[in-house]
């Protein structure tokens, strides 16, 4: 029942084929990301029911968010895209060498991307702009307007979550970048690489949503 | 060669870490068993427990306090770890591959780490209740469970690691189902159980997502005071609500299409006759799965949602009820002019029938509002409630596993006892739910340790009958288990009640390791009777 010699070492015994593998392998990874999208949807909701609950609130609150560095780390996200698409075009055209560096490339750019989010996350710590009962920030932005900690909360959570994603996929991108090296991903058998990037992308994408729904609502 | 023909599943390889290393389907699917009858047996003494309260209107047997963390932990316990995860993870995993002709799931890795999620939620469920139990209800409705001083935290985040258990489940039956059969088992030809399958693990993948995030939520909210649900930081505690039924309606069809999968699966074959309706079946299991998203406001008729929300929600919920008539209707069909043999699967049917008739009826009325409002929160909703899950869904779990137990485990139980068992469990369980209805007519709250003398016939007459329901039960369990006592064994070509899905015709009892000893050859749809004739073959 097992396969015979002359097929593949990546071809598990349960397939048929490569053929069969891979496209096994690409449904479920898509279903993946169905359940990814619904996950954010939830939080998604929250924000949509608060903002129209509190419309003023969330442009006051808005306006402590540092633009500049959302815009930076947008930047730096996209960016992480192209290479991660560049990488797996890389080792489609044989090229060990350029698929390594594009994939340390997206490494670096997701370890910036956490890097600018940690210095925001830091000063919103030091004013105290934080969720629900730990917010003690009041400044002129927000005087007069109830509730900001609802916004906060809302932010944590949602760029929070994010951030856990973008961690997770380091650690996966990672692993990309050791098993090229070592060679057990190739020409013929890149599959995890192009899975673990259509899970960067989705990554990138939902930041795509978030930086305008935090960042420039004002 | 004919040492290989012996070899099977449960005896090779051997030793303890091939079972709890294993990436076979079938032995995951047994420990999924294993789990779940456990907590099957823990949510039923919670259950005996609860009656045994209820039995006279005083404190009898247990305070207050006792009696919330009973019904917390018995409908925390029977949702979470058994009916959601039972048939799918444990009847789904040993059938689908099987029914598909193929040698495994797609990922047979996440198998094993979706089993092991399961393990680790149940582990963090067993540690509340040791660690003094959670008193919410198992909805977990905010305010109270933001501010309830006990164990919310653990048992919450068990359900969170429960649920992508189960979002794993889903993912891999989808894949499987799609890319793994074998060559011209199209989708006309699939067993009507794999339909069921596929619409179960679409609701898994679609709204488990959304329960994950809301117990987050609700985990963040006890822990740091995020506010979202808590309205004196300007939260709202009805969007918990909305949060939680989004997932849990559709979550109630995660629980019975599966049964309804295995209906369709054992009134055929015991019928010897083709089923009727095959693609009104499975195309009713996927419109029940996308409707189930449109109606969770049903459950929130009394929460000042407004009066158009309500006439929304009860008019769509009226629609569940045209496939699920279908359905029903389909089955009688099949049964009609059939040669009908009252084995222990096909008792099991026909209780299911019945009782998931009244489920479904009732689950009408409590879809009008005015009706709801008058009802909401009484043991009507109880006794629905039960119908549907335990009279739909558990039945039809215990007529399955009558129905595969010679296939997947090798041997055949006592079927005198079996029927005996299957009529104790159909009285027991009318005789302790029907009064339920009553009583909820009659005014009697829900989720209450004492009440009014007034009720005190009717509630003693349901104890009464619960008790012989539990009882019921455990024997037809223990005369399961005692089957496979030694030289018990079936011989390997054994097809008891002559199906015609592959895993009977294809491959012995119990299987092949690898499932089949070459890749099956379809000769035939999977309900043929009107064409070719397949024996029922029984030998020791």
């Amino acid at each position: 029942m097992s396969h015979d010699n002359s097929s593949p070492s990546f071809l598990q015994h349960h397939f048929h084929d490569v053929k069969q593998q891979y496209e096994t392998s690409k449904l479920g990874m898509w279903a993946f990301i169905l359940t990814e999208v619904l996950t954010f949807g939830g939080l998604f909701v929250a924000y949509v029911v608060y903002r129209s609950w509190y419309p003023e609130m969330f442009i006051n609150a808005n306006l402590l968010l540092d633009v500049n560095k959302g815009l930076l780390n947008t930047v730096v996200l996209i960016t992480s895209s192209l290479t991660m698409a560049l990488a797996i075009w890389a080792i489609q055209k044989k090229n060990k060498n350029l698929s390594l560096v594009m994939l340390i490339l997206t490494f670096i750019l997701a370890f910036m991307f956490l890097g600018i989010k940690y210095l925001e996350y830091s000063h919103k710590f030091e004013v105290g702009q934080l969720p629900g009962e730990y917010y003690s920030y009041m400044g002129p932005e927000i005087a007069h307007i109830n509730n900001p900690h609802i916004f906060f909360s809302i932010y944590f959570m949602m760029t929070g979550l994010h951030g856990l994603h973008v961690a997770i996929g380091m650690g996966l991108i990672g692993w990309l970048i050791y098993a090229t090296a070592k060679g057990n991903l190739h020409s013929k058998y890149y599959t995890p690489m192009e899975m673990i990037g259509i899970f960067w992308h989705l990554v990138d994408l939902i930041w795509i949503y978030l930086f305008p729904l935090f960042y420039l609502i004002g | 060669m004919a040492e290989n023909q012996k070899q099977n599943y449960l005896t090779h390889p051997k030793g303890i870490m091939s079972w709890v290393l294993t990436l076979d389907h079938k032995r995951i699917g047994l420990m999924y068993l294993f789990g779940g009858i456990i907590f099957f047996f823990l949510g039923g003494l919670l259950a005996l427990g609860m009656r045994l309260e209820l039995a006279a209107p005083g404190n009898d047997f247990m305070s207050n306090d006792t009696y919330n963390n009973v019904y917390t932990l018995h409908g925390a316990i029977m949702i979470f770890l058994f009916i959601i995860p039972a048939i799918p993870g444990a009847l789904g995993n040993i059938l689908l591959p099987l029914m598909l002709g193929a040698k495994d799931v797609a990922f047979p890795r996440l198998n094993l780490a979706s089993f092991y999620l399961y393990t680790l939620g149940a582990l963090f469920t067993l540690y509340t209740i040791v660690s003094g139990g959670v008193d919410t209800g198992w909805t977990f409705y905010t305010p109270y469970s933001t501010t309830s001083t006990s164990n919310v935290i653990p048992m919450t985040m068990g359900i969170f690691i429960i649920g992508f258990s189960s979002i794993l489940t889903g993912l891999n039956f989808i894949a499987t189902i799609h890319k793994m059969r074998i060559p011209g088992l199209t989708w006309y030809k699939l067993p009507l159980f794999v339909w069921a399958l596929y619409g179960t693990s679409l609701v898994q993948i679609t709204a488990t997502p959304v329960i994950a995030i809301t117990m987050v939520l609700l985990i963040l909210e006890r822990l740091l005071g995020i506010g979202i649900f808590d309205p004196a930081l300007g939260g709202d505690p009805v969007l918990y609500q909305h949060f939680f039924w989004f997932y849990s309606h559709p979550a109630v069809y995660i629980m019975i299409l599966p049964a309804f999968g295995i209906i369709s699966e054992i009134i055929p074959v015991h019928s010897r006759k083709k089923i009727w309706g095959y693609k009104f079946i499975a195309f009713s299991t996927l419109s029940i799965a996308f409707i189930g998203f449109l109606v969770w406001g049903h459950h929130m008729f009394t929460s000042g949602q407004s009066v158009f929300s309500q006439i929304v929600f009860s008019f769509i919920t009226y629609f569940v009820g045209i496939p699920t008539g279908v359905k029903i209707f389909s089955w009688i069909l099949t049964m009609y002019r059939g040669q009908v043999s009252f084995t222990p699967p096909m008792l099991y049917a026909l209780s299911f029938l019945f009782l998931f008739t009244i489920g479904g009826l009732t689950g009408i009325f409590l879809g009008a509002v005015a009706l709801d409002i008058h009802l909401h929160d009484t043991y009507f909703v109880v006794a629905h409630f039960h119908y549907v899950m335990q009279g739909g869904t558990i039945i039809a779990f215990l007529g399955g596993l009558h129905h595969w137990w010679p296939k997947s485990m090798g041997t055949m139980y006592n079927q005198t006892v079996a029927n005996i068992c299957c009529l104790g469990v159909f009285l027991g369980f009318n005789g302790t739910f029907f009064p339920q209805f009553l009583l909820g007519l009659r005014g009697m709250p829900r989720r209450y340790a004492t009440y009014d003398p007034q009720y005190a016939d009717l509630h003693n007459y349901s104890s009464f009958w619960s008790a012989i329901l539990g009882l019921s039960i455990f024997i037809a369990i223990m005369n399961l288990l005692w089957s496979l006592r030694k030289n018990n064994k079936l011989d390997p070509g054994t097809n008891p009640w002559g199906a015609m899905t592959l895993e009977w015709t294809h491959t012995t009892s119990p299987p092949h390791p690898h499932n089949f000893e070459e890749e099956p050859v379809l000769e035939h749809g999977p309900y043929d009777y009107d064409k070719v004739i397949v024996e029922p073959t029984f030998k020791k």
